[in-house]
């Protein structure tokens, strides 16, 4: 990590000041990661933190809450108020946390099993409620952490070590599930395309209201492995095949995400924050109204 | 600690003037929640506990304070883990369904030494069970409920009054000793209407949570002083701490290394128990000369209580031994008072929970018999008379 060709500025990448150093924003003495050789997770965490960077907020007041799995790990290698709950409910400690503590800004990391297997309900009440957290759900087709099972998002006909000979169970599209239970924000980009993601993560932090960001990710050590998609540069060229619809979208099936997903903000609204109206209620009752 | 009354003093509770107020149990609960300074309720419905989040509802906004309800008990108690490491004080509320549904949750509180309160209204089980009816059937899974060992406090008001002070001194040792505590009624006090000595507004005294502060060096979070309990972290003071369910070192982050984990988890462990004096409450009656002890707590401990005084006037020496903390339990007050006895008998609403602990304890001292009522009906006076006669018979 102190390699800084490892470790390019946002000054590198075409502009930001003060410039990004991602190591200001790293646990340092946490490292070395546990990360796999080219995990989408990393891009991911580095954006993120870029994002922050971008928005700036100062770590003393930003808050990351995550699940469990390879995604939930990497809230502990960031130099903020860190917090690693339990498997499906880090919305809902963000929730309590958020009501609390209204300066903090809250970021959640979630996977795609945590977020809508185990913690689908939660997810769509937050959405609903659209208290003011960000919420990047990592997906990666896959539960990483536990060796490669079968998750909500696998695509059809692909290996895992719970469906040997190919995954015949429908997946959920996050997103339009997010904007279905009522996010105020809702949007999805690839990890390849980190300098977009960024501005997304920077864009769904800046929003008033719940924030759902998908984020595409690779699982290259198991889940690349077992479908045979190749080495992390494949798979990361792969997301470019698949993942830019509006470019590609008569494109050819690609053995890599062979259903297209669009990408970018899909919604963007001004609803009532649940804080907000919480303190409003809070307000009326105590002038004696009725909090109508 | 011999009490004739049903009472004893509650140390959580600082009363300079009250008023006598006539209140349901769970209202009871919430008022003191509310007085004990907590300002942050998340739950989810069910019977009998609802009334606690009703109450609190209206409660909360007029004292600045949240209320949100969840979608289930198992975020219920997140967002009340969020909320208190967000530095308020939190409560939810809940009865057995709802309580198994936390269990996880509860040990994450446990492990990561997040003070909250769960207040559990019992009702017949398993399952859906018996919703409307009373029960005592969660004794054990207060104390075992949530995988691993851990620390456990679970209190056991028998009165309204009680609830009241147990609320408040639940609220008092979840801050202190960093854990979460549990107050366990059943349906019976839940809905009992009874009046209650309610301190003037600010008369009870909330002791401030212990924050971490001015830190020099490297800072470890999870580095405790003589009284076991490490200072709490506040978002935004700076110190930009980790705080997770896996087994951590004193740093806050993940260890394995076996040394540090038999520190930690002895430290966790044992903060309990070198703070007894704080979390064990007990009630006494009759039991200096008493052949026969009777160990009941919650509502049945009230038909114990009848019951030793028509058996005394019927000569026969009956006593009661009622825990208000049955985790951990008062074991040496217990020998105490079971030092004279010939006999123990343990009423319990449940097929027999506590009396293994109280078995446990007396180690063989004196036969224990059990009286089980697993009907949805409380135990009445008559049937412990008759069972403490058929002792001696
Ligand atoms: C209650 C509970 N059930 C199961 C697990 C085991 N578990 C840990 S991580 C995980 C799946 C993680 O998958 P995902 O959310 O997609 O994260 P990834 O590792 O892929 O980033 C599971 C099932 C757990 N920790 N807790
Ligand atoms: S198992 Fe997969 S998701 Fe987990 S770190 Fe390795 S590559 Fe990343
Ligand atoms: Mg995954």
């Amino acid at each position: 990590m102190t390699d800084a060709t490892f470790s390019p500025t946002d000054a590198a990448l075409g502009g930001g000041e003060p410039p990004f150093d991602v190591r200001e924003w790293l646990r340092l003495e946490t490292m070395p990661h546990f990360m796999c050789p080219g995990c989408g997770h990393g891009i991911a965490l580095r954006t993120m933190l870029w994002a922050a960077h971008d928005c700036g907020i100062d770590k003393d007041d930003l808050a990351v809450v995550c699940g469990i799995g390879c995604s939930g790990r990497i809230g502990g290698y960031i130099d903020a108020n860190t917090f690693h709950t339990t498997h499906g409910r880090p919305l809902a400690f963000a929730t309590g946390l958020k009501l609390a503590r209204p300066d903090l800004t809250v970021v959640v990391v979630t996977g795609d099993g945590d977020c809508l297997a185990i913690g689908g309900n939660h997810l769509i009440h937050a959405c609903r409620r659209n208290l003011d957290i960000t919420c990047l759900m990592l997906n990666n087709e896959v539960y990483g952490m536990t060796g490669g099972q079968v998750s909500p998002t696998t695509s059809a006909h692909r290996i895992t070590s719970t469906t040997q000979a190919g995954n015949f169970e429908p997946t959920f599209d996050a997103c339009r599930l997010a904007e279905a239970a009522g996010a105020g924000f809702v949007g999805r980009e690839v990890t390849r395309q980190a300098p977009a993601l960024k501005s997304l993560i920077a864009r769904a932090i800046r929003h008033h209201g719940f924030s759902f960001v998908e984020v595409m990710s690779d699982c290259t050590e198991i889940y690349g492995r077992k479908n045979e998609l190749g080495e992390a540069p494949e798979m990361i060229l792969g997301q470019k095949a698949d993942m830019r619809p509006e470019v590609y979208n008569d494109a050819p099936d690609r053995p890599f995400r062979p259903n297209a997903l669009p990408t970018g903000v899909f919604v963007e609204r001004g609803l009532p924050e649940y804080g907000d109206s919480v303190r409003a209620h809070v307000a009326a009752v105590r002038t004696g109204g009725t909090g109508r | 600690m011999t009490t004739a009354t049903l009472s004893a003093s509650a140390p959580g509770a600082q009363t300079s003037s009250a008023t006598l107020t006539a209140l349901h149990g769970n209202h009871a609960c919430a008022l003191a929640a509310i007085a004990a300074g907590c300002r942050f309720f998340a739950g989810y419905p069910i019977t009998p506990s609802s009334e606690i989040a009703e109450h609190l509802s209206y409660e909360l906004p007029k004292v600045g304070g949240t209320f949100v309800q969840m979608e289930d008990e198992i975020a219920s108690i997140a967002a009340v883990a969020g909320a208190s490491l967000g530095g308020l004080r939190a409560m939810t509320a809940t009865s057995g369904p709802g309580f198994s549904l936390m269990q996880e949750n509860i040990g994450y509180a446990a492990m990561t030494e997040i003070p909250l309160v769960i207040v559990d209204v019992m009702r017949g089980g398993p399952s859906t069970g018996m919703p409307t009816r009373p029960a005592q059937g969660d004794v054990m899974q207060a104390r075992f409920g949530s995988h691993g060992d851990r620390p456990v406090v679970a209190l056991a008001p028998a009165s309204v009054q009680e609830i009241y002070e147990e609320t408040i001194r639940a609220f008092d040792i979840a801050e202190r000793l960093r854990t979460p505590v549990t107050v366990l009624y059943d349906q019976v006090i839940a809905h009992l209407l009874e009046s209650v000595a309610v301190p003037a507004p600010g008369a009870v005294r909330v002791i401030p949570r212990k924050w971490a502060n001015g830190a020099s060096g490297p800072f470890r979070p999870y580095e405790a002083g003589d009284d076991g309990v490490p200072p709490m972290v506040r978002p935004g003071d700076g110190h930009r701490s980790h705080t997770t369910g896996l087994t951590h070192a004193e740093t806050g982050f993940p260890t394995q290394t076996p040394a540090v984990v038999d520190r930690m988890m002895r430290r966790l462990l044992g903060k309990i128990d070198a703070n007894r004096a704080l979390v064990e409450r007990f009630a006494t009656r009759a039991t200096d000369d008493a052949d026969v002890l009777i160990v009941a707590y919650g509502i049945t401990a009230r038909a114990a209580r009848r019951a030793v005084d028509v058996l005394r006037a019927e000569g026969v020496k009956a006593g009661l031994f009622r825990p208000i903390t049955l985790w951990p339990f008062p074991e040496d007050a217990l020998k105490r008072a079971a030092s004279g006895a010939k006999s123990v008998l343990v009423p319990e609403m449940n097929a027999g929970q506590l009396v293994l602990e109280i078995e446990r304890v007396l180690g063989g001292a004196a036969p224990v018999r059990r009286l089980n009522r697993i009907d949805g009906e409380p135990i009445v006076p008559h049937q412990i008379v008759a069972a403490v006669k058929e002792i001696f018979s």
